[in-house]
């Protein structure tokens, strides 16, 4: 089989969403550890237009943009798929990934912002919550149904970085009160035999997000 | 085919690129379909109810079942209706780079038109600048990636980026007569050429809506005094975090 290399960055959502679908195929893969403050040769070689991490790279060819990095894993090895057959359901799928994406820049100003910008973020992030709960999740095991589908790989973040990011800002915002079902399928997804074997450390990660949330502050008061 | 089961509805505005090129895609796979005109200052109880996520347009209702989101709604039709002419080329790693530079048109180089209306003067100036080099960035990475087979009219015909950078960027004209002159052949002539040939295209110019009637509608929509619906996306572009 031809190599195939990832480049990421362990704290990222995104790349784990890369790692996990390879993971879950069974396709073998190496992996690269980027630093995000010094990008290497390889990082802005292979994705010189947005210098960003996740990057796939397969015989040579480079791949960007977790969206459509997950749709080539599914097209190039399409073994325990994660999309559905059914155009209908594939295009929910991809709705939702999308879903997560577009709330993309809520959930980062939860993490970063402060007063008023955080608390509009933090009621942002809980309506999306509500949302995929009610509307993406419903009374599944899965988004994707019995088995994880890429919807589940998006919304991932909740089972790992989420609760880290509420630990450092003080304020809680999935609860399981709140979330009973959603709760459910955030430990379901940690539990999956191939993801909890590829979950990042949440004690590295808390000292990892509580640095960069003490960036950010700081060249805000710059 | 006749009958209920495979009745096709759009709902969407005559004057919105992203319902323009669903109904492109319709149309090229010979798709009998019912377009909906939506008032999205007073959005009806159909449009509600098949995209209370959004609440915005083109929703495709195939099947009982509303499909929403343009690019999903376009990867839809040529999973669903898979006759010619095919959409996406079959290699998924075309198709990979075909969707990046489906989704950098629609997330940058789109997004980046909302700063230009809502701005004047100097920093109008500079938001043209940058949605200029975002172009230039288009152009370069689309030579890079295709290395000479340009994806825009492939083999003569339209396919993923034609309808979607086809439906948007070939108004161009509108956009110059009612608010600013965004599209300028020295600073992006590989854009322009693209355009140029997209916009002689049979299905493109009898697909786009006349270019005075689409000027008085944005002259409408993006010059004040604003709707409530167009005052709401202002307030949250001069509220958001800028770069």
């Amino acid at each position: 089989m031809e190599q195939v290399t990832v480049l990421g960055s362990w704290p990222s959502p995104y790349a784990y969403r890369v790692l996990w679908a390879l993971e879950l195929k069974g396709v073998e893969y190496e992996y690269v550890e980027e630093d995000l403050l010094n990008k290497s040769d390889m990082l802005l070689k292979y994705n010189p237009i947005l210098k960003k991490i996740p990057v796939l790279i397969h015989a040579g060819k480079p791949i960007v943009e977790s969206p459509v990095i997950i749709e080539y894993i599914e097209e190039t090895w399409p073994q325990n798929p994660l999309l559905p057959q059914d155009p209908y359901e594939k295009a929910m799928a991809r709705f939702w990934t999308k879903f997560c994406d577009d709330k993309g820049l809520a959930f980062t100003l939860f993490f970063i912002g402060v007063g008023e910008e955080q608390q509009k973020a933090a009621k942002e992030v809980r309506e999306a919550l509500k949302t995929i709960e009610e509307k993406a999740l419903g009374e599944k095991k899965f988004l994707g149904g019995d088995e994880i589908g890429m919807a589940d790989l998006a919304w991932g973040v909740l089972a790992t970085s989420l609760g880290v990011i509420e630990q450092i800002v003080g304020m809680t915002i999935f609860d399981a009160e709140s979330f009973p079902r959603l709760h459910r399928w955030a430990q379901n997804f940690r539990e999956h035999p191939v993801i909890s074997k590829n979950l990042p450390e949440l004690e590295k990660l808390l000292v990892n997000y509580t640095r960069k949330r003490e960036m950010y502050l700081d060249t805000k008061i710059a | 085919m006749e009958g209920k089961e495979s009745e096709v509805v759009l709902i969407g505005t005559w004057a919105s690129a992203f319902c323009k090129r669903v109904e492109l895609a319709l149309k090229l796979k010979g798709i009998p379909y019912e377009f909906v005109e939506e008032d999205l200052e007073n959005k009806s109880e159909l449009l509600l109810r098949n995209n209370p996520v959004h609440r915005k347009v083109p929703v495709l209702l195939h099947k009982g079942k509303a499909i929403p989101e343009s690019l999903v709604i376009l990867e839809y039709i040529d999973e669903y209706w898979t006759k010619a002419p095919r959409l996406l080329p079959d290699d998924p790693y075309q198709r990979a780079k075909i969707r990046f530079w489906a989704n950098y048109h629609d997330e940058k180089i789109a997004q980046a038109i909302t700063p230009i209306i809502f701005s004047e003067g100097k920093e109008r100036e500079k938001v043209i600048e940058d949605f200029q080099q975002l172009l230039k960035v288009f152009e370069e990475g689309i030579e890079r990636d295709f290395q000479g087979k340009s994806p825009f009219l492939h083999g003569g015909n339209l396919g993923f980026l034609d309808l979607v950078v086809g439906t948007y960027a070939c108004n161009y004209q509108a956009f110059h007569d009612s608010i600013a002159v965004v599209f300028e052949t020295e600073k992006n002539p590989q854009f322009f050429s693209w355009l140029m040939a997209l916009k002689d295209h049979p299905r493109i110019k009898e697909t786009l809506p006349p270019s005075d009637k689409l000027a008085t509608k944005y002259k409408e929509l993006f010059l004040p005094p604003y709707s409530k619906r167009i005052a709401t996306i202002r307030e949250r572009y001069l509220q958001s975090p800028k770069a």
